[in-house]
């Protein structure tokens, strides 16, 4: 058998030279500077927040009361003891930054976890079946939507009584419609698809239909509200912790340290600006990440 | 156009039902209203009897429909702190918190629409990603952190503006740039999706061979038609911050619903938490009504569906 070089074979060589999707992503994730940004800044918080029980200096709970407010290292009076400077218990506040990332993290990824399988499950739901279902589930999303998510926040950890599984319980109960909206909008698209109709005829079981036909194909979109919504709770989380009625103290939350240290702000300014630029720092590049990975992924810019 | 706007009215007044129920149920399931009216002092007998006083120990249904036929009459209770009717404590400070939403989507317009269009006039070149930079970090920013910058800012290290209270104009712009800056990127982003939509259209390409002069094509011609879906946007932008507005209100001390309901809070002041958790959503349910009418009618499309 002698190299052929007839015409029939090129195609294959050209099949060869084309890169995986894997490749393609990849290299599209590597030129998108937000995705790197992002991911690289969220990694390093995470890394904080797991390294904290290890890397922290101090107990983030330990009062030394003659150290009060020192302040960071940044300052003229600065001591490379505490390299944050200390709140005005005299604690540590490097190390009460390094445990209030595990603080926002942790409520932000399991309130995402509890609003992302009711707002999918109601979003896919509405989406595959349409008509009246459809037509309920889009009434439930808009009496949701109508209800200030804030101050029924606000009111109902006020009456159960503060603490961190309450906060995370009522954040993820009340903020899925993103996903319900987001999710219902994708299945509509797919729901019209012929390989759908060729499942269908093929007499697939609809829990099977959905959950290996239609989810594989939403979860794109899914993978972004994600990201987006760890943002969401995790404001959410500071901005009640700031009011009083979230994490208790002496829990090291972000929102609860710059709502500890705003009556000390106007001669001590470190002690919101260190929590604040760090609950900054993490929602943005959370933002960035989950915009990074909408333009990767999206259709339009596969080529 | 009538029939769809009396359509979009049943739907609102069934939301409003619906919310007014599930509020209800959901303070009642919470926690026990008895005690937290009774206060933290109280004894046994103190509770059961505000329990039987204000009727919570009848069965959740009655006690709904109690509340709501009462409430159709203008009756929402009275407050167990300040001993006046409800309705009326919460349409004296209306005014102040509809007055700072209505000053913050000015600012958030101010800011987001030239923002828009500046983007969409040089897309993917610098200044598109400045004012993209821009919507992102705003929508990082924690409200109250950034409200709390403001007031070191302007209000101690330049003492310009004043950072506490409502009594003079100055007072709300301050808390209008804290709340109104969370609404920006959204604002923007539509501001620019939908001048790039207009301005790539054909009668865009029209006006410009016709010789129009540029400003003239851009403001005329071209804004005018990509700012429909922005005016219902807007609305519903509102809505979410009048519903925010309590974390601002709060820091600025501006005596509107928001600080109102952070009281109510601290006070366990039942009815009254109730009743601005309702207020609020009926603005969201107004506004969002408005702006669907508004839409329908700038735009035909939307009635035929």
């Amino acid at each position: 058998m002698s190299i052929s070089t007839s015409p029939d074979n090129l195609p294959s060589a050209v099949e060869i030279l084309e890169p995986s999707p894997a490749a393609l992503l990849r290299r599209r994730a590597f030129k998108h500077y937000g995705f790197i940004i992002g991911g690289a800044v969220l990694a390093f918080i995470v890394l904080m927040a797991l390294t904290a029980p290890i890397l922290a200096p101090y107990d983030p709970y330990d009062q030394e009361l003659t150290e009060r407010f020192i302040p960071p290292i940044w300052h003229a009076k600065g001591d490379w003891a505490h390299p944050l400077g200390t709140d005005f218990y005299g604690r540590d506040y490097l190390s009460r930054t390094m445990y209030g990332a595990q603080v926002s993290l942790l409520i932000g990824f399991t309130a995402m976890l509890i609003s992302g399988v009711i707002g999918t499950a109601l979003g896919v739901a509405a989406g595959y079946f349409g008509g009246k279902v459809d037509m309920v589930i889009t009434f439930i999303i808009t009496t949701r939507l109508a209800m200030p998510v804030i101050l029924v926040a606000l009111v109902v950890v006020a009456l159960i009584g503060g603490s961190m599984s309450v906060v995370i319980w009522v954040l993820g109960l009340l903020i899925w419609d993103r996903f319900a909206v987001v999710m219902r909008s994708t299945t509509q698209q797919i729901r019209n698809l012929d390989y759908i109709a060729a499942a269908e005829a093929a007499g697939c079981s609809i829990i099977r239909l959905l959950l290996t036909e239609v989810m594989p194909n939403v979860v794109n979109a899914l993978i972004v509200i994600a990201t987006l919504e760890i943002a969401h709770a995790i404001l959410l989380e500071a901005a009640l912790s700031f009011l009083g009625l979230g994490v208790q103290p002496p829990t090291p939350s972000w929102g609860l340290m710059v709502s500890e240290g705003k009556g000390h702000m106007f001669f001590k300014p470190w002690v919101i600006s260190i929590p604040g630029f760090a609950l900054f720092a993490l929602v943005l590049c959370i933002n960035l990440l989950g915009d990074g990975i909408r333009d990767i992924t999206a259709p339009e810019n596969r080529n | 156009m009538l029939f769809y706007t009396l359509k979009r009215f049943g739907v609102a007044l069934l939301v409003l039902v619906t919310v007014s129920l599930v509020t209800f149920t959901l303070l009642r399931l919470s926690g026990d209203p008895a005690a937290a009216m009774a206060g933290e002092s109280a004894t046994e007998e103190d509770i059961e009897y505000v329990r039987k006083h204000y009727g919570f120990d009848k069965p959740l249904p009655v006690q709904y429909w109690a509340w709501a036929t009462k409430a159709l009459h203008g009756d929402f209770g009275r407050s167990v702190y300040l001993k006046r009717p409800v309705a009326q404590i919460v349409a004296e400070k209306a005014p102040v918190t509809m007055m700072l939403g209505a000053c913050s989507l000015l600012f958030a317009l101010m800011l987001s629409i030239p923002l828009g269009v500046l983007a969409a006039m040089r897309p993917n070149t610098i200044t598109d990603r400045t004012a993209l930079t821009i919507a992102v970090i705003g929508q990082a920013f924690p409200s109250f952190f950034f409200a709390l910058i403001l007031i070191l800012i302007f209000g101690v290290n330049l003492r310009l503006l004043p950072i506490t209270g409502n009594d003079t104009w100055l007072h709300f712009i301050l808390p209008s740039i804290a709340l109104g800056y969370y609404a920006t990127p959204a604002i923007m982003r539509m501001t620019r999706a939908g001048m790039l939509d207009v301005l790539g259209s054909d009668y865009i390409r029209t006006a410009k061979a016709k010789g129009l002069r540029p400003p003239v094509v851009l403001f005329k011609h071209a804004l005018r038609n990509a700012i429909i879906p922005v005016v219902s946007l807007s609305a519903v932008q509102l809505g979410f911050m009048l519903g925010g507005s309590i974390v601002i209100e709060t820091i600025f001390s501006l005596h509107g619903i928001g600080r109102l309901a952070w009281q109510s809070i601290q006070r366990s002041d039942f009815e009254m938490m109730q009743a601005i958790v309702l207020t609020v959503a009926c603005f969201y349910i107004v506004l969002t009504f408005l702006a669907d009418v508004l839409n329908a009618f700038l735009d035909p499309k939307i009635r035929v569906h």
